[in-house]
C-alpha cells in the first residue's frame, strides 16, 4: 500500500500531518484495511490536552475496535464532524476525507518516535 | 437429521398486524383511569396494537420455527455446553408451590423453597472443592464481578489496597477482563506456552504485591487441562494474591477433580451450562460463586443456612459485599438444577464429565483427518480445529464452515474464538449426543472440506437453505435500526 | 470409540496431576428415578405453605394473571433450548423477537433505543449508573430513598467496586421524595446521575416536576427513572414525559412467574444520544445479500466479547427468555389489556385501602396519589402483627421496618387483579383482631 510522502506514521498506525503549529491525524490506509468496515469513531472533545501516544479515542468495525493513540501532544481543537453519519469515510479516504481530529501542537512538536513514510512502509511489511 | 430452518417467508412485526376490536378479554373492563389518578399523571396514549390471541399464537409458533435450539438439532458450541435440557426440570420449575411463591414469603413458609437452595448448595460445595457457595449471582459474569468485589473487601480488610492487578491467560472469556474493569482493576494479559497452557514461570513474572486475583478457567478454552495449575495457585498464594476460578468448562470435572483441591479461593459455575439449565436464547441463567473458608463472610446476601432442622435466609453478614440482584436468587433455575442432580447422583454426574471428554476426543480425532487441529493432544470436554491451511488453500475461512454447517441442520461450532488460535473453530459434543449424531456431524464437515477444496464457491455461498442469507453486518451498525416506529 | 481415540480406558482421558486428586467421597444428593424426583419435589412444593396463603405482598414482585398462551408458546423448545442468536441465519425468529421486545420497551417508556435485557431491576439502576458516570465522569450520584432498598444496595455494591460514592434524597411527608434540595445540590455538577422510581417503594407516583427538571439539563445531571413495576406504564405518564434520560426497569410483572425471586427480566432504555453506553445485546434490523429484511445482534463492539476490559459492561448472559415471556404478554394483552389490567390494580388497591383505613387501629401513612400498593400503620411493630396474621394464613404485607427504622409500624400492601374481594375480606377480619388483640394488652 502507497504511503502518502510528506506525513508522519506512528507505529499504532496513525499518520499526522504538521503544517506549522497544527497537525491533522488520521489512521493509515493499512489500519482501515486490517480493522475492516469501521462502523464508528469515538473521537477526543474538543478543547482536550492530549499528551503523544496517549489513548484518545476508540474506532470500531464490525467485530474488532482499536485504541486510538495520538501521534502528537497538544489542544484538540478540531473534530471530522463527518464521521458521525458517514464512518465510511475512514474507509474510502483514510488519508483525505477520512482525518479524525486536529491538535495545536504544544511547545515544540515532539514528533520523535514518528516514522517517514518509507520506514512506515518497511514496518508495517516486518508486521 | 434435523430440517434447517426452512420457512422463507418474512414474518411481520406484531407492530404491524393488530387491529382495534381484536383485543383479548382477560381482564374485567376497567373503569376510566381518571377515575383513580389525576389526568396529569396518566398517559395520553398506549400506542402497543391489539392483537387476537390466535394471531399472536401464529406469531410465536412461526418466530420459533425460525430458531434453531438443542431440540432442533446438535449444537457444539464451544465452551456453551449445549446438552440436553430434561424436560422434568422444567417441569419441577413450574410447580405451584414454587412457582407462585412470592420472595417476601416469612423463611417459615418457605421452608421447601430453602431446602431446595440449601441442597444444591451443599452439593456443589462438595463436587467442587468449596466451603460455601452463593446462589445469588444472576449469571457466570455477574459472579466473576461478585468475586472480584469480594477480592476488593478481602485487600482492603487487610489494608492492602495496593493490590489492583488482575492477572488473565489470552485465552479467557471476555467477560474475566470486563469484570476486573467493572471493580476498578488493571487486567495484565498473560500469553499461553506453546502446549497452550499457563505457565508457571510467565505467571510468576508478573506477580507481586500489587497482584490481586489470577482468573483461570480450567480446562481451559482449548479444551487441555492446566496440569500445572496447582502450582501456579501456589506461587499467586505466595505472593499474596487470590486464585478465580472460571466454571465455564467445568462439564469435564465433575467427579474427576476439583477446583478447591486445585488451590482456587473462589469460583463460579454456569448452571445453564453444566447442570442442563435452558439458555433460552441467552438467559436467564444462574451463576453460584463458591469460595473457600477465608473468604465466606464476604458472600453476597442472603446465604441459605441451616439452624437446627429449619432453614432461613441470612442478611446479617457485615462483612458482605451486599446483594447482587433484586431477590435472592434466579430459584426457578436452581430447582432445574437441583432436578438434574437428583437424576444423577454423585456417580452419574461423575459418569456426565467422562462421557463429554470421550465424545470431544472421538470428534478430535476423526476431524483431524481432514481439519488441523493444533494442541492436538487428549483434551477434555471440547478441542479446537483450524481452518488457517483451508484457507490459504482455497479462501474459505472458519465463518465460511460454520455458515456451510448450517445449511446441513448444524448449529455451527464457536469460531474466532478463543483469540489465539487463528480461523478458530471450537467444538464442544457434550455427552448428551449419540455416537450417530457425532458421526453424522464429522462426514457434513468432512464434506464441507472436500467441497471448498473443489469447488470453494460453493461454500463461500453458504447458507442458501436458511431463511435469510448472510446478512448485513456492517450496515446493521451503522445505520442501527433497533426498533420499529408508528408511521404515523 | 475407545480404540478410535486410541486409549484403553476412560481414566486414560481423565489423567490429573497427583496434587489435585480428588480423594473425597462426593456428598450430594442421592439419585433418583424420574417419578422419585416429582415426587420429591412436590414434597418440597407442599413445605412452602406460604405459596397457599392470601398474600398482600408486592415490593418489586407481584403475582399477575399470566394468559396461558404464552407458557404454550415460551417453553417450545426452539426458544427455550437456543444459544444466544450469534448465528443470524438460524435465528430470526428470536431476533425478531428481542426486536420487537426492545420496541414494546420504547413504545411503553417513551424512549427511543431499549437493550434485549438485563439481570433484574436492580442490576438495571446499577447498569443505568455506570452509563451516566461514564457519561459525564462524575465521581457520586444521588438517588432517592424512596428506591427500591433491594435496588439501592445492589447499585452500592456496584458502587463500591467503582469507588463512586451514593448520596440519598429524604422522603417527604406525603411519601413522595423530598426534592427540595435537588437543584442545589445539581448545581454543583458532582453528580453524574440522579435516579428517582415511580411508582416509588411505597407505591406512590413520584416524579420530578419541570424546575427540578431544568436544574438537571442545566447542569448536565442525568435524570435515571426507575420503574419496579412496569404494569403501571399500562396508565401512567411514561418516563419520558417527566424528564427521564434513561429508564431502568424491571419487566417482571409482563407475564413472568414470582417464582421465590427469579429470573426476572431488568431493561434499560435511554434517548439516543446514550447509544453507545448502553449495556448487553442489542438487535438491530439490516438486510441479507439479497436485499432481504432480517435481523442481527448489532454494535457488538460495546460488549465484553471484543472491547474485553472496556466493554460498557461485563454482562454476556442475559435474561431473554424472560423478556420473550414478557414481549408475548404484551402481544397478547395489547393496549386494551395493559389498560384494563392497570385499571384493575388501582381500583383492587383502592378497595384495599378503604377497607383497612376502616379499621379502628389502622391509618394509612401517605397521602400523595398511589398505584397499587399502600403503606399502613398499625401503631405496633409490624413484625408483631405480621405474624399474628401468618398464624391466620395471611401474608399481609412487608414490614417496612426491616428497611426503614422510622416506618417499623408500617406495613406495604399490593393488591392486583389477582386480589378478590374475599381476600380483602379475610385481611381486614384478621387485621381487626391483630389490632384490636394489641389494644388490649
Amino acid at each position: 500500500m502507497a504511503q502518502p510522502e510528506g506525513l508522519l506514521y506512528s507505529k499504532e498506525h496513525e499518520w499526522v500531518k504538521i503544517d506549522g503549529d497544527n497537525a491533522t491525524v488520521g489512521i493509515t490506509d493499512y489500519a482501515q484495511d486490517s480493522l475492516g468496515d469501521i462502523v464508528y469513531v469515538e473521537l477526543p472533545k474538543i478543547g482536550r490536552q492530549v499528551v503523544q501516544f496517549a489513548s484518545v479515542g476508540v474506532v470500531e468495525s464490525v467485530k474488532a475496535v482499536s485504541d486510538l493513540f495520538t501521534p502528537v501532544g497538544g489542544e484538540v481543537t478540531e473534530v471530522n464532524a463527518g464521521l458521525e453519519n458517514d464512518p465510511a469515510l475512514v474507509n474510502r479516504e483514510p488519508f483525505e476525507g477520512g482525518w479524525l481530529f486536529k491538535v495545536k501542537l504544544s511547545g515544540d512538536a515532539q514528533t520523535s518516535g514518528l516514522l517517514s513514510a518509507a520506514d512506515y512502509e518497511s514496518f508495517t511489511k516486518e508486521s | 437429521m434435523s430440517t434447517p430452518v426452512s420457512d422463507h417467508t418474512a414474518t411481520p412485526l406484531i407492530f404491524e398486524s393488530g387491529q382495534d376490536g381484536r383485543a383479548n378479554r382477560y381482564f374485567e373492563r376497567g373503569k376510566s383511569l381518571d377515575q383513580f389518578l389525576p389526568r396529569e399523571a396518566l398517559r395520553a396514549e398506549l400506542p402497543i396494537p391489539d392483537n387476537s390471541e390466535m394471531d399472536v399464537v401464529r406469531h410465536f409458533t412461526r418466530l420459533s420455527q425460525r430458531t434453531f435450539g438443542i431440540d432442533v438439532g446438535f449444537y457444539p458450541l464451544g465452551s456453551c455446553t449445549m446438552k440436553y435440557n430434561p424436560r422434568v426440570n422444567d417441569a419441577m420449575a413450574n410447580l405451584p408451590g414454587l412457582r407462585d411463591l412470592h420472595p417476601y414469603t416469612p423463611d417459615d413458609q418457605a421452608q421447601g423453597a430453602l431446602r431446595i437452595m440449601w441442597e444444591l448448595e451443599r452439593s456443589l460445595c462438595s463436587l467442587f472443592g468449596m466451603a460455601a457457595f452463593s446462589l445469588n449471582p444472576s449469571a457466570g459474569a455477574h459472579a466473576e464481578l461478585a468475586a472480584l468485589l469480594i477480592a476488593k473487601a478481602y485487600f482492603k480488610g487487610r489494608g492492602e489496597t495496593k493490590r489492583d492487578k488482575v492477572i488473565v491467560p489470552d485465552t479467557a472469556h471476555g467477560t474475566n477482563p470486563a469484570s476486573a474493569a467493572m471493580c476498578g482493576f488493571k487486567v495484565i494479559s498473560l500469553k499461553s506456552d506453546k502446549r497452550g497452557r499457563v505457565s508457571v514461570d510467565e505467571v510468576k513474572k508478573v506477580l507481586g504485591d500489587d497482584t490481586a486475583v489470577v482468573m483461570m478457567t480450567n480446562p481451559n478454552t482449548l479444551g487441555l487441562f492446566e496440569d500445572h495449575v496447582h502450582e501456579i495457585t501456589r506461587a499467586v498464594h505466595e505472593a499474596g494474591g487470590l486464585c478465580y476460578y472460571d466454571g465455564a468448562n467445568a462439564n469435564a470435572l465433575m467427579g474427576n477433580a476439583r477446583p478447591g483441591d486445585m488451590g482456587f479461593d473462589l469460583m463460579h459455575l454456569n448452571l445453564h451450562k453444566t447442570f442442563t439449565i435452558p439458555h433460552g436464547g441467552g438467559g436467564a441463567g444462574s451463576g453460584p460463586l463458591g469460595v473457600a473458608k477465608h473468604l465466606v463472610d464476604f458472600l453476597p446476601t442472603p446465604y441459605v443456612r441451616k439452624k437446627n432442622d429449619s432453614f432461613v435466609l441470612d442478611f446479617d453478614m457485615p462483612k458482605s459485599i451486599g446483594p447482587m440482584r433484586s431477590f435472592w436468587s434466579n430459584f426457578a433455575h436452581i430447582v432445574r438444577a437441583l432436578a438434574y442432580v437428583y437424576a444423577n447422583g454423585a456417580e452419574g454426574l461423575t459418569k456426565v464429565s467422562q462421557l463429554a471428554v470421550l465424545n470431544a476426543n472421538y470428534m478430535r480425532v476423526k476431524i483431524r483427518e481432514f481439519l488441523e487441529t493444533p494442541y492436538d493432544e487428549i483434551c477434555r470436554h471440547e478441542f479446537v480445529a483450524s481452518a488457517q491451511e483451508l484457507k490459504k488453500e482455497t479462501g474459505v475461512r472458519a465463518l465460511d464452515i460454520a455458515k456451510a454447517l448450517l445449511d446441513r441442520g448444524y448449529m455451527a461450532p464457536t469460531i474466532y474464538f478463543p483469540l489465539i488460535v487463528p480461523e478458530c473453530l471450537m467444538i464442544e459434543p457434550t455427552e448428551t449426543e449419540s455416537k450417530e449424531t457425532l458421526d453424522a456431524f464429522v462426514d457434513a464437515l468432512r464434506d464441507i472440506v472436500e467441497t471448498a477444496k473443489r469447488e470453494p464457491e460453493k461454500i463461500l455461498a453458504a447458507p442458501v437453505t436458511t431463511v435469510v442469507g448472510r446478512l448485513d453486518e456492517t450496515r446493521a451498525a451503522r445505520e442501527p435500526d433497533l426498533r420499529w416506529r408508528p408511521t404515523s | 470409540m475407545l480404540q478410535t481415540v486410541g486409549v484403553d480406558s476412560l481414566d486414560d482421558l481423565l489423567r490429573v496431576p497427583d496434587a489435585v486428586k480428588l480423594r473425597e467421597k462426593l456428598e450430594v444428593v442421592p439419585a433418583l428415578p424420574e417419578t422419585g424426583i416429582v415426587s420429591r419435589f412436590e414434597e418440597l412444593a407442599l413445605e412452602n405453605t406460604g405459596a397457599r396463603f392470601v398474600s398482600f405482598l408486592g415490593a418489586g414482585s407481584y403475582l399477575h394473571y399470566a394468559p396461558p398462551a404464552i407458557s404454550a408458546l415460551a417453553m417450545r423448545g426452539e426458544f427455550l433450548t437456543a444459544y444466544t442468536p450469534y448465528q443470524a441465519e438460524v435465528s430470526q425468529g428470536y431476533l425478531q423477537a428481542i426486536y420487537e421486545w426492545q420496541t414494546y420497551i420504547c413504545l411503553l417508556t417513551g424512549m427511543d433505543i431499549a437493550n434485549a435485557s438485563v439481570y433484574d431491576g436492580a442490576t438495571a439502576l446499577a447498569e443505568a449508573a455506570i452509563m451516566a458516570i461514564n457519561e459525564n465522569g462524575r465521581q457520586k450520584i444521588l438517588v432517592s430513598r424512596a428506591i427500591h432498598p433491594n435496588y439501592r444496595a445492589v447499585l452500592k455494591t456496584y458502587c463500591d467496586g467503582l469507588d463512586v460514592a451514593i448520596e440519598e434524597l429524604p422522603i417527604a411527608e406525603d411519601g413522595t421524595t423530598d426534592l427540595g434540595e435537588l437543584a442545589r445540590l445539581a448545581a454543583t455538577k458532582e453528580y453524574a446521575c440522579v435516579a428517582l422510581q415511580s411508582p416509588n417503594f411505597f407505591g406512590v407516583i413520584d416524579t420530578p416536576g419541570s424546575a427540578e427538571h431544568s436544574a438537571l439539563k442545566d447542569s448536565g445531571t442525568v435524570l435515571v427513572a426507575v420503574v419496579a413495576e412496569a404494569l403501571s406504564l399500562g396508565a401512567l405518564q411514561p418516563p419520558s414525559q417527566w424528564g427521564a434520560d434513561i429508564v431502568a426497569g424491571e419487566a417482571q410483572s409482563f407475564g413472568v412467574p414470582v417464582a421465590y425471586g427469579g429470573p426476572y427480566v431488568g431493561f434499560i432504555a435511554a434517548r439516543k444520544e446514550h447509544l453507545r453506553r448502553i449495556p448487553g445485546r442489542l438487535a438491530g434490523k439490516t438486510v441479507d445479500s439479497n436485499g432481504k429484511e432480517g435481523y442481527v445482534l448489532t454494535l457488538q463492539a460495546r460488549e465484553q466479547h471484543i472491547r474485553r476490559e472496556r466493554a460498557t459492561s461485563n454482562i454476556c448472559t442475559n435474561q431473554a427468555h424472560c423478556a420473550l415471556i414478557a414481549t408475548m404478554y404484551l402481544a397478547l394483552v395489547g393496549k386494551t389489556g395493559l389498560r384494563d389490567v392497570a385499571a384493575a390494580n388501582l381500583q383492587r388497591t383502592r378497595e384495599l385501602a378503604a377497607a383497612v383505613d376502616a379499621i379502628d387501629g389502622c391509618s394509612l401513612k401517605f397521602t400523595a396519589p398511589y398505584f397499587n400498593e399502600i403503606v399502613v400503620c398499625v401503631h405496633q411493630p409490624a413484625r408483631h402483627a405480621l405474624a399474628k396474621l401468618e398464624q391466620r394464613g395471611i401474608l399481609g404485607g412487608v414490614d417496612l421496618g426491616r428497611y426503614y427504622p422510622e416506618y417499623d409500624n408500617c406495613i406495604l400492601m399490593a393488591a392486583t387483579e389477582m386480589t378478590t374481594t374475599r381476600d380483602i375480606q379475610t385481611l381486614t377480619k384478621a387485621l381487626h383482631e391483630v389490632v384490636h388483640v394489641h389494644a388490649r394488652v
